[in-house]
């Protein structure tokens, strides 16, 4: 039998900002390892963006060695136990694995967790005296792929600076992912883990206003990974949206997460809500921003335009957020927040949707049922709609061309229209899941290694 | 961490701070602001520039101590440091030589309409600037001020300084003026910068005579770098984000009544803490 892991009661956890998985036990995770066939041409290798050698470190698991293990999986992950956390195995190596075919796959994501989080316990890893090149790459942004690529370029050798607009490293695991799913100690962790591959950490600093792309060339970099990521928020462009306790879900996220409102006067970040919120969205991101909204003590119904089955968001987090008691109202359209005639939120006007023809990305189009506006009533709402890419760096440095969506192209070898400015993660494929935009740091720093031994 | 090199008291109320950030300065000009977390576990808040030095390698923030975290900045000194700095933020004033410039400051504002005026100035315009506070203690700059406009005038709610009245009541008065003169020639730029009201005034002032007119906002935010939506505002009944697209935008296009309510989305949390420092 595949193993469950042990989470936090659904009245419980609603209660705190704890993390809801409690991770595998030793014996749990022998056992799970114990399930693995070692394959000699393992499928599951292929679903993972970032090529792990998954069975080699389930062995390891086996034979009690999680330090060994937690090595195995480094050799081509910086971010274990992030990805443990937040990757969507189920659409990757799970779902690629042999036994997926009796519904029993390995339950990889625990496992990579267990390493992770057992192994880093132990770890000693002296990565002093190590060779340095002496080549100055600068990294632009912090976030998934900017860890990446800045902990391959490191092992490579190269001196690395990794630049961070906020004042923590970490980009989207610091500021959107919240604690209960990813808890900020471990994406702290991981980013000390980078630290002592010998990169530098320049928080405070916005490329492109701190420093132009130019300055960077100019100190002696040679090379540029930007790596700035899908931030800017999208609104619903409906009447009432710029009314007080109307949030962006990077706001709402931001305040609480990054900034910790949860802890507010403690941290003195506040966040202003009412006492029942809509979530407008499906995503993950929705999903975590209901979660929180849970957390915070409030009532919450996440508000979406589809039916379940069309939501984007990983079926784990909406099984989560059903268990805690979160209710949907989908096939849901807001059209109008209204104003309680000072300047807040009084309630959300819908419309009624039905499902009609699929549309480009494959699911049925909803389309409006005429004359079925109704009232739901909330004193917040929170847009969960989607990101799109950071605009501030392409727009002062015009050598870096966008799309018309905001992206910025980039060639095979990731490089960007400027010469020796590589770009990869959300910016160049728009809101995406954390690990392709791993595996993209991944790949462009083989890039960029390339483009420096070419003679650049 | 950011070194406060130098404080001084210019008011009752308002703090001006000589900060060690060369990067920032390297890079700052007129009309630009910083996002500032004063101490571990702190907010974070936007901080309009009133000054640097590229040599020194110095930035100057010039404060009202009115918020919690404005009032905790304040209680910092020299040789104590600021635990973040992000900067310089937003689009500088776009400077340019046109003619004639009327700047605007109200209260803290004039800290923040000096280098703006100094720009202008500097780009060879005719600098007019018109300062004031509601009472003669609380005006700040004077001093600098004169010495980068052509001519200053300087009001006080009070009268207790210089002419009694709003700084639209000078303006108003200046506008009198050139109606009745012969030549008729208008300011090419009225900039402004202060409380809401003020500039809003200001904006209705000008908006009959079609003078372009430039206002800089303070809206609430929290990174800063155009990735919360806190700080949106409605210009020519499009949302933008004060941070990234502003701080600047056009007096006559933007909604400030919708400007004045979104700065109160926190007040009440901001009430419950304002005991504790």
């Amino acid at each position: 039998m595949r193993i469950s892991v042990r989470r936090q009661l659904p009245l419980e956890r609603i209660k705190n900002f704890f993390e809801v998985s409690l991770g595998l036990s030793k014996e749990e995770a022998e056992k799970e390892a114990a399930r693995c066939l070692q394959c000699k041409n393992p499928p599951c290798v292929k679903g993972c963006p970032v090529g792990i050698d998954i069975p080699s470190f389930i062995k390891l698991i086996k034979e009690n060695k999680p330090k060994e293990a937690l090595a195995k999986i480094k050799e081509k992950n910086n971010l274990p136990a992030i990805c443990g956390r937040v990757c969507p195995q189920e659409d990757q190596c799970e779902a690629m694995c042999v036994l997926n075919k009796k519904k029993i796959p390995i339950n990889i994501g625990a496992l990579e967790r267990y390493a992770a989080d057992y192994g880093q316990a132990q770890r000693h890893e002296p990565v002093l005296g190590k060779e340095k090149a002496g080549v100055k790459i600068a990294i632009v942004g912090s976030g998934p792929a900017g860890l990446t690529c800045a902990a391959d370029l490191a092992k490579m050798g190269y001196e690395v600076t990794l630049f961070e607009s906020l004042h923590l490293a970490g980009g989207v695991l610091m500021y959107g992912i919240p604690e209960f799913r990813l808890p900020k100690k471990i994406v702290q962790g991981e980013v000390d883990y980078i630290k002592t591959l010998g990169v530098k950490v320049a928080a405070d600093t916005l490329i492109g206003n701190t420093y132009s792309i130019d300055d960077l060339f100019k100190s002696g970099f040679k090379a540029a990974f930007v790596a700035t990521g899908a931030g800017l928020p999208q609104f619903l462009g409906i009447p009432g949206e710029n009314l007080g306790r109307v949030y962006s879900a990077n706001e709402f996220l931001t305040r609480v997460n990054l900034m910790k409102a949860y802890k507010f006067p403690e941290y003195v970040t506040p966040i202003n809500i009412g006492k029942k919120i809509a979530v407008i969205g499906g995503g993950n991101v929705a999903f975590d921003c209901a979660r929180v909204s849970l957390r915070l003590g409030r009532q919450v119904v996440l508000v979406y335009r589809r039916t379940e089955n069309e939501m984007p968001a990983r079926k784990e987090e909406i099984e989560n957020a059903k268990e805690e008691g979160v209710p949907f109202k989908t096939l849901t359209q807001p059209v109008k927040i209204l104003d309680d005639g000072k300047g807040f939120v009084k309630g959300l006007e819908c419309i009624a949707m039905e499902l009609g023809e699929p549309d480009a990305s494959g699911r049925r189009r909803p389309v409006p049922v005429k004359d079925s506006n109704f009232v739901l009533d909330v004193d917040t709402v929170i847009v969960a709609i989607g990101q799109n890419s950071n605009p501030l760096l392409p727009k002062v440095t015009p050598e870096i061309k966008t799309n018309e969506d905001g992206t910025i192209p980039v060639d095979e070898n990731f490089m960007t229209s400027m010469t020796g400015v590589f770009a990869g993660g959300d910016i160049i494929t728009g809101a995406d899941t954390v690990i392709s935009a791993m595996g993209a740091g991944k790949k462009a720093a083989l890039a960029i290694d390339k483009y420096i031994r070419d003679g650049s | 961490m950011f070194k406060i090199i130098h404080k001084e008291e210019l008011n009752k109320d308002t703090t001006g701070i000589i900060i060690e950030a060369g990067q920032i300065a390297d890079k700052a000009r007129a009309g630009q602001f910083v996002a500032v977390i004063v101490d571990e576990n702190g907010e974070r808040i936007p901080l309009t520039l009133a000054d640097w030095d590229k040599d020194k390698g110095t930035i100057t923030l010039i404060f009202q101590r009115v918020g919690f975290s404005t009032k905790k900045l304040g209680l910092l000194n020299e040789g104590d440091s600021v635990q973040h700095i992000l900067g310089p933020l937003g689009h500088p004033t776009q400077v340019k030589k046109m003619g004639t410039v009327v700047c605007v400051g109200g209260g803290v504002g004039v800290a923040e309409v000096y280098p703006v005026s100094r720009a202008f100035k500097e780009a060879g315009n005719r600098v007019l600037g018109i300062i004031g506070s509601r009472t003669k203690e609380l005006l700040i700059l004077e001093d600098k001020m004169k010495t980068v406009c052509d001519e200053l005038f300087v009001v006080t709610d009070d009268g207790s300084y210089g002419r009694k009245g709003f700084v639209t009541d000078a303006l108003k008065e200046l506008m009198g003026v050139i109606d009745k003169s012969s030549h008729n020639i208008y300011p090419e730029l009225i900039y402004a910068i202060g409380p809401v009201v003020m500039m809003k005034a200001v904006a209705e002032l000008t908006r009959p005579y079609g003078i372009k007119t430039i206002v800089s906002v303070n809206p609430i935010m929290v990174d800063a770098t155009g990735m919360c939506g806190s700080c949106r505002c409605t210009v020519g009944g499009k949302t933008v984000f004060g941070c990234v697209d502003g701080p600047d935008f056009d007096g006559h296009q933007i909604d400030f009544n919708e400007l004045t309510l979104r700065l109160r989305n926190f007040s009440e949390q901001e009430k419950s803490i304002g005991g504790q420092i």
